[in-house]
Formats: C-alpha cells, sequence, structure tokens
C-alpha cells in the first residue's frame, strides 16, 4: 500500500469507529456526564464544602480534573476493547486480516477511535464541570498533551484486552477489577500527601496517579509528584504498550488459528 | 505465466497435534472455475484459511498469481477475494457501508468506491435493500453482500466457500450465472467449495478432492466425469408394465408399475435399450439420471481414501 492508499484506510476505520459511539451516543456519550453531574453534587458540593480545601485549592477545583480523567481513560478503554471484540465476536474482523492494511495501521485506526470517544467525553465533563466551578486552566499545552497521552495509552491497553479476551466477560474484568480501582486510589479525590507515609509509597506505583495528578498540574499549577517525569513514563508505557499490541497482531493473538 | 493461485508443501497441524493438512500440493491456473470438494473436516476451509491469511500454516508455500503470501503480503492481498462460509459483517451497518468500508480497507477512495459499488449493487439485487441494516436481509441477500463486498477491490482470485448453502434453488441459478459471468467476463479466477456436486459440475472445469489432510484427485471435470464406468438412468414409461422386462447386456430394475431403471456400461448404447425395450412395446416417455454423477464418483473416492487411511491405521 503506499502512503495515500494507507491513509485511505486509517481514515475507514477511524471514520466507522466515530460513527459507532456516535450513532449509540446514549449508551457512550450520556451516562458519563450524568455519573459525573452525581460526582460533583454530592463529591464537590455537599461533601467538598465541609472538606473545605486540598492542596491549597478548593475541593471542588481540585477534583474536577481527577474525574475528567477518569472519564477519559474508562471510555478510552472500554471503546476500543467493546469495538475491537465486537468485530471479533462478528468475524467482521476477518476482511481486515485478509486485506492488505499493516497491523500498525489497523491498531492506529482503533486506537484513535478510542481516543476520540476519550476526548469527546472529556470534553462533555468540562463542560458539565463549568456548572459547579471556573476552570483557569494554567498549562493548556501540558494539560492537551497530557490527556491525548492519556487517551492514547488506554486506547492499546483496550485493544490488547479485546485481541486476548475471549468471551465478553474478558472485556469487562479489566475496568472493573483493575481500572476502577487503580483510578479511585490514583489521586482523584485526594492528594497523596494526605497519607501515612507507607500508603503514599505505595500509591507511587499507580501509574495512573501520574497521570491524575499532571493533568491536574497542567489545570490548577498543583501536583503530588515530578512532572516531567510523570509525561516521560506515559510516553514509555505507551511504546512498551504498542509494542505488545503489535506483537500479539503479528502472533494473529486471538485472531488466526 | 504464474498459476492464480499455487500452493507447495502446505501442511497444519492445529495446537492439539490434529494433522489438518499433510503438505497438499495445488495449482489452480489463471481463469479456471476450480472446484475444491471433501467431505467436512476434511481440510478444505483450512486450506482456503491460509491462503487467506486467516490460519497460520505449519509449512509450506503459497503464492498468489506468483506473489508469495508472506514475502509480499499486501501485494497478494490484492489479488484475492474472499467469500467465507459464515456471515463475517458487522450486521448493525448499513448494506452500502458495508461495501464502502471494505473499499477503504484497500485504499480506495469512497468516491472512487461508490461507483463501483452502486454496480455491484445493481448486479446482484440488493440495490433496494442499500440503506437497509444488513440484520434485515434475507439469507440468501446476505450470501449476495458477501460477494458484492469481495468483488469490490476487482480481485483477480476469488474464493467462495460454499457461497449457495441455505440458498433456494431460484436464487442458486441466478448466482451461479453471475459467477460464470464474472469467471467468463472478467477473467476472475473463481475457487469454490460447496456441499452441492451438482454445482461444482454444471460451473467448474477443474476439480481438486481433498479428504484427510491431503488431495485424493486432481484433474478436469471432463476427466474425471469420464473415469464412471456406468451411469443409471430412471426411466418413466407411457404404460404400467407388470413384471420387470429383459434386456440382454443391460442391467434393468422395475421400480414400479411405471418405472424402471436402466444401468450402462462404459461402450453400450442407450439407444440399443431403447430399441429393446420398443419391440416389447415399452414406450419411454421421459428420462434421467438416478443420482448426480459427481456425487457417485466424489462418495467413492472419499469412500476409497477412507479405506485406505484405515488400512495404514491397521499397520501402524
Amino acid at each position: 500500500m503506499n502512503s495515500r492508499q494507507m491513509m485511505v484506510a486509517l481514515w475507514t476505520i477511524v471514520r466507522s469507529e466515530i460513527r459507532r459511539f456516535m450513532r449509540i451516543w446514549p449508551q457512550t456519550l450520556l451516562p458519563p456526564s450524568i455519573t459525573m453531574t452525581m460526582y460533583f453534587i454530592i463529591f464537590g458540593n455537599l461533601i467538598g464544602a465541609r472538606i473545605g480545601q486540598m492542596d491549597g485549592v478548593d475541593y471542588m477545583d481540585y477534583i474536577v480534573p481527577g474525574l475528567i480523567m477518569m472519564s477519559v481513560i474508562t471510555n478510552s478503554y472500554s471503546n476500543v476493547a467493546s469495538s475491537f471484540f465486537g468485530s471479533k465476536f462478528q468475524r467482521s474482523v476477518e476482511e481486515m486480516i485478509i486485506s492488505p492494511m499493516p497491523n500498525w495501521l489497523v491498531l492506529s485506526g482503533f486506537v484513535i477511535g478510542g481516543a476520540a470517544r476519550g476526548l469527546a467525553v472529556g470534553i462533555i465533563v468540562t463542560a458539565v464541570s463549568l456548572f459547579f466551578t471556573d476552570l483557569d486552566i494554567r498549562h493548556p499545552l501540558l494539560t492537551t498533551l497530557v490527556v491525548i497521552m492519556t487517551a492514547v495509552l488506554f486506547s492499546i491497553g483496550g485493544f490488547i484486552n479485546a485481541l486476548l479476551g475471549k468471551k465478553f466477560d474478558d472485556i469487562s474484568i479489566v475496568p472493573i477489577f483493575v481500572l476502577t480501582p487503580l483510578t479511585y486510589l490514583g489521586g482523584v479525590f485526594y492528594s497523596i500527601h494526605t497519607l501515612p507515609e507507607f500508603w503514599q509509597n505505595v500509591s507511587l506505583v499507580n501509574p495512573i496517579l501520574y497521570m491524575v495528578n499532571t493533568f491536574r498540574y497542567g489545570i490548577l499549577g498543583v501536583s503530588d509528584i515530578n512532572v516531567g517525569a510523570a509525561v516521560g513514563a506515559i510516553a514509555i508505557f505507551i511504546v512498551i504498550f504498542f509494542s505488545a499490541a503489535i506483537w500479539l497482531l503479528r502472533r494473529g493473538k486471538g485472531l488466526r488459528s | 505465466m504464474h498459476a492464480a493461485l499455487s500452493i507447495r508443501g502446505l501442511t497444519k497441524v492445529y495446537d492439539n497435534s490434529f494433522h489438518a493438512l499433510k503438505g497438499i500440493d495445488l495449482e489452480v491456473p489463471q481463469g479456471d472455475f476450480f472446484a475444491l470438494l471433501g467431505p467436512n473436516g476434511a481440510g478444505k476451509s483450512t486450506t482456503l484459511g491460509v491462503v487467506s491469511s486467516l490460519v497460520r500454516k505449519t509449512a509450506g508455500e503459497v503464492s498468489i498469481y506468483g506473489i508469495d503470501v508472506d514475502r509480499e503480503f499486501a501485494r497478494a492481498r490484492y489479488y484475492l477475494g474472499v467469500v467465507p462460509q459464515e456471515f463475517n459483517f458487522n450486521q448493525f451497518e448499513k448494506v452500502e457501508d458495508i461495501i464502502l468500508t471494505q473499499a477503504g480497507y484497500y485504499g480506495i477512495p469512497r468516491r472512487q468506491a461508490e461507483d463501483r459499488a452502486h454496480q455491484l449493487l445493481e448486479d446482484l439485487g440488493l440495490w433496494e435493500k442499500r440503506h437497509d441494516a444488513a440484520r434485515m436481509l434475507s439469507g440468501g441477500m446476505k450470501r449476495r453482500l458477501m460477494i458484492a463486498r469481495a468483488l469490490i477491490h476487482r480481485p483477480r482470485l476469488l474464493i467462495l466457500d460454499e457461497p449457495t448453502a441455505g440458498v433456494d434453488i431460484e436464487l442458486r441459478r441466478s448466482m451461479w450465472e453471475y459467477m460464470k459471468r464474472i469467471n467468463e467476463q472478467e477473467g476472475t479466477t473463481i475457487i469454490l467449495t460447496t456441499h452441492y456436486l451438482e454445482e461444482a459440475e454444471s460451473l467448474c472445469r477443474n476439480i481438486a478432492i481433498i479428504n484427510h489432510g491431503e488431495i485424493v484427485h486432481n484433474t478436469s471435470m471432463r476427466e474425471l466425469l469420464g473415469q464412471l464406468n456406468r451411469e443409471t438412468f430412471v426411466l418413466d414409461l407411457a404404460s404400467p408394465v407388470a413384471q420387470c422386462p429383459v434386456i440382454e447386456g443391460f442391467d434393468v430394475e422395475r421400480l414400479d408399475d411405471s418405472q424402471l431403471t436402466l444401468s450402462i456400461d462404459k461402450g453400450q448404447r442407450i439407444n440399443d435399450a431403447f430399441a429393446r425395450l420398443s419391440e416389447q412395446n415399452i414406450e419411454v416417455v421421459s428420462m434421467r439420471n438416478r443420482a448426480n454423477r459427481l456425487e457417485e464418483l466424489f462418495v467413492r473416492m472419499v469412500e476409497g481414501s477412507k479405506t485406505e487411511a484405515g488400512q495404514q491405521g491397521g499397520i501402524r
């Protein structure tokens, strides 16, 4: 395939992925906005009023970046996991396998589609948060970079999950038992400085902590961790995950007998 | 001139140690209409799976129009179109979108693909359904949708894996006509697997029979049918007969009052049999083959290879 044909093929996958989540918007875009509104009302307004400040900022302001990031992570992941597993289940993935598209192109198409949903939900949640607080983004470029990198990383994660999954249960296990606990313990609702030293150290092995804090730093200018190192770590994770997904595709894992 | 499909020493051993293919060799000439037949589990789908890269081979070489599918996978895949046995499209997508998405996978811009898609939709009787979700189509329409999708990038080799399974007779015949047309007019090489042996006999010029992962026969349809030493016909009589007539040199059996079976060996003339019947005032109004000719041969060959496999098993 020449570069022009590859662009057409890539856009074909991205387009159908975006059309898919837009077509079923009551299942993909609406639920996160309702859930996050609940979080803003209950944790931000009602409980947050009693907590006061966290790391020198109002509690409502403190949780907004974490909640946006939480939405981006779960939606990027679940979009690719369900879409790619669905195409495996319906066997429509076979048409991609027998086509001339290289593996990296198929992976990139699904990842861009997943990141697009993650970012779309992120924008919706950000818009909802404006009803509860004024967002004054301190470092717009860093904020944008981190949210895109996170969406890409978790889209690749969702792709790997879908490749390895054999039944629908397999693609819900990781979000429920891994992603959600790590996100809740990743400093969405609190600063790790409020924890005893032992748990602070335990928290430092949670990769989501770095993403949430870097994003929070981009918006509020406060962070529990070294922002430069965190961006580097996310980039390294993207390279590792992407390479792993390509390796699995090359071996035909879950696709070819 | 390269063969449309060339397979050398193709072996497939599955993870559970099952030897699905035992080093098969197969060559399909360009422009051919080729039948690959065999009982269930013989290795047909595995062979086609390796060609289309859905199955990883254990050993051997496969090339399409001289292009090695491993070394130049992208180029080889432009030559190949596949209509699988099972429906494998997104049931929630619209008919036209399924075809255009497929074109996109081959790098064909949407506007350019639309003309070809419209032509295929019209040719295959799906034009009125182009805006419907695929799940709303009947079984026959779904099969035609898969043919249209496989042809969108104008492949030179088309693999049809039981394309008419579960399709009614009228539709099956119209699909035969279409396949014949693309084979004859566009020069598309077609490899067909089917359980309707009448289909293979009427469409295909060459044939391979695969059983237990081995090619047990690979020849032209004419040559294969020429191996039939005996054919049996059912004769419908104008008036009932009380007992079975005797015709010297021919095997005749009485099925009922107004039907006989007549077996004719190679070299015998059917006219002679009719003349003898006429002498006995028995008038034949119509006749037909008792069984499909290819079916008779197929059963014989598959049974033969079963016996051989059984003998080999005994030696071990």
